[in-house]
């Protein structure tokens, strides 16, 4: 028989976001199971030992393990059950949870409620269809920063990395300290999808440089890479060939976007976004499967961890109130959309009534001097001014629930 | 070292011939150049089992295409080879009727039961066929099997029943000597009174190093998509489009491990090695897949990959030299040499059998051990697992759920996985849409561990393909 546990609360994941919501479901009084497939919790903060991480959050300045430290020492002194190694195999609508753990063996997890906090994936050469041999010597960055980091290699001493996400940034400066010669940064759009901080002090402090509107056009080498081709993008984004070079290394690091991990919910029929590739959320961070939420970078990609612990407090608060009985469930609500410049808006419902509630975005281009709007039935609820708003940084804005007349809109004004 | 029979070559015929040799009371070796068997034809093609009607009447392509497939789903149900005998459909436009007429005729001629499906029910057997598609020459006897673990599991069988394999052995020199021949590799010599040539795109060389007839040789490279799992839901079966000169053509297919694939393109090149793909190719595959098949997915893409087929004229080469003697050759094995493999392999046993009359040894083995996965196991035999050995309840490759345990028993297996990509072959883990992003260190350590090796000796595939190259700075 197989054996089985309840919870009030099951929180998928066992990083910032996982524990994060598991503190604040607990704060509420509920019973709360932490399901991490790694060895330790932390996710993927154990291998960013570089500074930046807590500002928002802690207003201190620390390393991604110390931050994932300051939550897993509070994790560990509150009643939370934590079961390291414990994969998640299956999630049903009721909230059944299977899970394989080499302690436990096959388990199932009775929840009230569910949070998911799987984090992303980065994508791989396979995902963008790179031209050429399949050498060792392509990773993702992050793979290439968890070899760094946490084994205590490096995987290469002439690099080239492809895409200026922020990983592939903090990864430009960690392999140059580390002795690699960091060759070029190629990034396919006119604009870098990093935070503006890590193109400074990744890059520009260690005379890095960066081609924007260039890609990779094909990779040689076998079995080890000897070298890339690269060349400029038309306005299509479509590779220049006419125009293609070629620049030796042994490495190339692919920095070309996260992908939230949400395989786990493809027998479920939770309502997705095409934009986020997470699930379309509420302001309790649920999605449209009652009583399963969703928080941090499973939810959508976030560049700052400390908002991924005040989304995740939420969700997690939020799961705690429904697996009691106590969530607010018949309010009245509208959507929250995207338009004009503005790639998405989140949460992408909210609920009438009274207090505030945040809205975070994202635009789709870098754009200067420029006003986002929120709209509610034709009433303007916010017109703020930015000096500039990037693709690599999220926004957000602040509403009074009670101005909401109708559908939000949130978009750009030149 | 003496043996009786050297086999050159450890792609899908060299592998399935050892295998059959391995049944006899002779020694015998089979030496590959890479550290793995199945690394090049064999890794990179369209793991179809073709039905055999489109092969030339009377070739020897046709007559071991239409044994291959016979013999093949009783192989892979013996060797647990994951595999789906799914049935194919070449589609075609309403003005290409006569031409599946025309192939409906050879399927005739070949002995392949087929029938030609009109519009509804091509749809209902392959509702995702494009709109133009009129109709559709089905073959039940078609399907797909994981050819690189088919030759995997051939390797195995042989090993298990006493053959031996060595690997990285890349052979330089075959010299003539009194009742037999001196192979000579990069790990060392050894003799044999009859060479088998199976040596895919080097084929041809092998065979001039004997001093056996002269070929020349065309190498056709191929690139494919592979689709993310999440898209085989859409795939029921192969879908061909009618063959031309090139080739079968750009199909679309569900893979035996449950991905889908797209390809291949057909480029002529005069290198037996080039496996690069190129963006005129995938482009070509991009612009060729909605002519067949109306929903295609290429933003679902985890890997591109490409594979060559070796062609000599327009047919296999198969047979004992007629001016080497003891040397037998399997070569310019091109499509569809993957489903010919056993009946290659039971032709060449033939050969051996007339020709040096070894006697079968008693008791060998026929079915191997079936492979403990995941999707396989309810949840008792599971925690019976677990109980004795907690590493099957390990998750390391989480894109396609493989346990610590599987990678472990695949270095372990009759024919050692020592590299990444041998033990992603063999278990699928780093095959799935993370393409090893999260395992790949997970693997690595493991391999490290259970071969006492250091990671920095830890290797992708190949001679210099380490990942862990060079320790940080460390701190006292």
């Amino acid at each position: 028989m197989m054996r089985t546990m309840k919870f009030d609360v099951a929180v998928i994941g066992g990083g910032p976001a996982g524990m994060a919501a598991a503190l604040s479901a607990n704060g509420q009084g509920a019973s709360v199971v932490i399901l991490e497939r790694d060895v330790r919790l932390g996710g993927i903060l154990n291998q960013c030992i570089h500074q930046g991480f807590g500002l928002h959050y802690f207003g201190e300045e620390m390393t991604g393990p110390e931050y994932a430290d300051r939550f897993r020492k509070k994790v560990e002194n509150e009643d939370i059950t934590v079961m390291l190694e414990s994969m998640v195999l299956s999630l049903d609508k009721n909230k059944t949870v299977t899970v394989l753990s080499p302690s436990y063996g096959l388990c199932k997890i009775e929840a009230g409620a569910i949070v998911l906090a799987m984090g992303c994936r980065e994508r791989t050469a396979g995902a963008i269809a790179l031209a050429g041999s399949r050498p060792a010597g392509i990773y993702t960055a992050g793979m290439a920063q968890k070899i760094c980091n946490i084994d205590g290699y490096l995987v290469g001493k002439e690099v080239v990395i492809l895409g200026s996400g922020d990983i592939g940034l903090i990864m430009a400066r960690r392999m140059t300290t580390e002795g690699a010669k960091v060759k070029l940064v190629l990034e396919l759009m006119p604009y870098s999808s990093g935070l503006k901080r890590n193109i400074v002090q990744c890059l520009d402090d260690y005379g890095i440089p960066i081609k924007y509107s260039h890609t990779v056009t094909r990779v040689e080498g076998s079995p080890r890479l000897t070298g890339i081709y690269y060349a400029p993008v038309g306005p299509d984004r479509k590779p220049v060939l006419q125009e293609e070079k070629f620049i030796p290394c042994d490495t190339l690091l692919l920095s070309v976007g996260l992908i939230p991990e949400n395989d786990l919910l493809g027998g479920l029929d939770v309502n997705m976004s095409g934009i986020t590739q997470g699930a379309v959320v509420d302001e309790n961070r649920m999605t449209s499967i009652d009583g399963i939420f969703s928080c941090g970078n499973v939810l959508h990609v976030h560049d700052l961890v400390d908002n991924v612990s005040q989304e995740a407090e939420i969700a997690g608060r939020s799961a705690a109130l429904y697996s009691k009985g106590e969530m607010n469930r018949d309010y009245d609500s509208v959507t929250v959309s995207a338009k004009d410049g503005v790639r998405y808006a989140l949460p992408q419902r909210i609920g009438k009534g009274e207090g505030k509630v945040k809205l975070f975005f994202r635009v789709g281009d870098v754009y200067k001097n420029c006003r986002l709007v929120v709209e509610s039935g034709g009433n303007t609820l916010v017109s703020k001014k930015f000096m500039v708003l990037a693709p690599g940084e999220m926004g957000s804005v602040e509403i009074d629930k009670s101005s909401i007349s109708g559908d939000v809109i949130v978009r750009l004004e030149k | 070292m003496k043996y009786d029979f050297i086999v050159i070559g450890g792609g899908v015929i060299g592998t399935a011939v050892i295998d059959r040799l391995a049944r006899y009371n002779v020694s015998a070796l089979l030496v590959d150049k890479s550290d793995d068997v199945a690394t090049a034809t064999t890794r990179a093609n369209s793991g179809i089992v073709h039905a055999g009607y489109d092969c030339e009447p009377d070739t020897l392509k046709a007559r071991f295409n239409v044994r291959g497939n016979e013999l093949m789903w009783n192989d892979v149900e013996d060797l647990d080879v994951p595999h789906l005998k799914c049935g194919s459909i070449v589609v075609a436009r309403a003005d290409q009727s006569d031409k599946l007429a025309a192939l409906k005729d050879k399927a005739d001629k070949n002995g392949v039961p087929v029938q030609i499906l009109d519009r509804t029910r091509t749809r209902e057997f392959e509702p995702n066929v494009a709109d133009e598609i009129e109709s559709s020459l089905y073959a039940p006897t078609a399907g797909i099997v994981s050819p690189y673990q088919l030759a995997i599991a051939y390797a195995d069988r042989a090993v298990v029943n006493g053959a031996d394999i060595e690997l990285g052995a890349e052979v330089t020199a075959i010299n003539r000597v009194k009742d037999g021949y001196t192979v000579v590799t990069s790990k060392g010599e050894f003799f044999a009174k009859c060479v088998i040539n199976c040596a895919g795109a080097h084929g041809a060389e092998i065979n001039d190093m004997a001093g056996a007839e002269h070929y020349d040789t065309v190498f056709r490279r191929g690139d494919y998509f592979v689709l993310d799992n999440a898209e085989r839901k859409n795939v029921n079966t192969v879908i061909f489009p009618l063959p031309t000169a090139a080739g079968k053509g750009i199909l679309v297919a569900p893979t035996a491990d449950g991905n889908v694939i797209y390809g291949p393109t057909a480029v002529d090149s005069d290198m037996p090695d080039d496996t690069a793909t190129t963006l005129a190719s995938l482009d070509d595959i991009r612009k060729n897949v909605p002519l067949s098949y109306k929903s295609p997915a290429f933003n679902k893409c985890i890997r591109v990959y490409s594979g060559v087929r070796t062609l000599i004229g327009h047919d296999f080469v198969v047979k004992q030299s007629d001016m080497a003697q003891d040397f037998i050759m399997a070569i310019g094995i091109c499509s569809p040499g993957l489903t010919s493999a056993p009946a290659i392999a039971e032709y060449i046993e033939n050969l051996v059998v007339g020709k040096y009359n070894p006697q079968l040894k008693s008791g060998y083995t026929v079915v191997m051990p079936r492979h403990n996965r995941l999707d396989r196991l309810d949840g008792a035999q599971l925690d019976s697992l677990i109980k004795a050995d907690c590493a099957w309840g390990r998750i390391v490759c989480r894109c396609e759920k493989v346990t610590e345990a599987e990678i472990v028993e695949a270095i372990h297996s009759p024919l050692p996985a020592t590299t990444v990509d041998a033990v992603k072959r063999r278990t699928r883990a780093g095959m799935g849409r993370c393409q090893g992003g999260f395992c790949g260190p997970k693997v690595m350590e493991i391999i490290s561990r259970e071969l006492g090796i250091p990671l920095e000796e830890v290797k992708k595939g190949g001679d210099g393909s380490a990942i862990a190259r060079y320790r940080v700075k460390e701190v006292e």
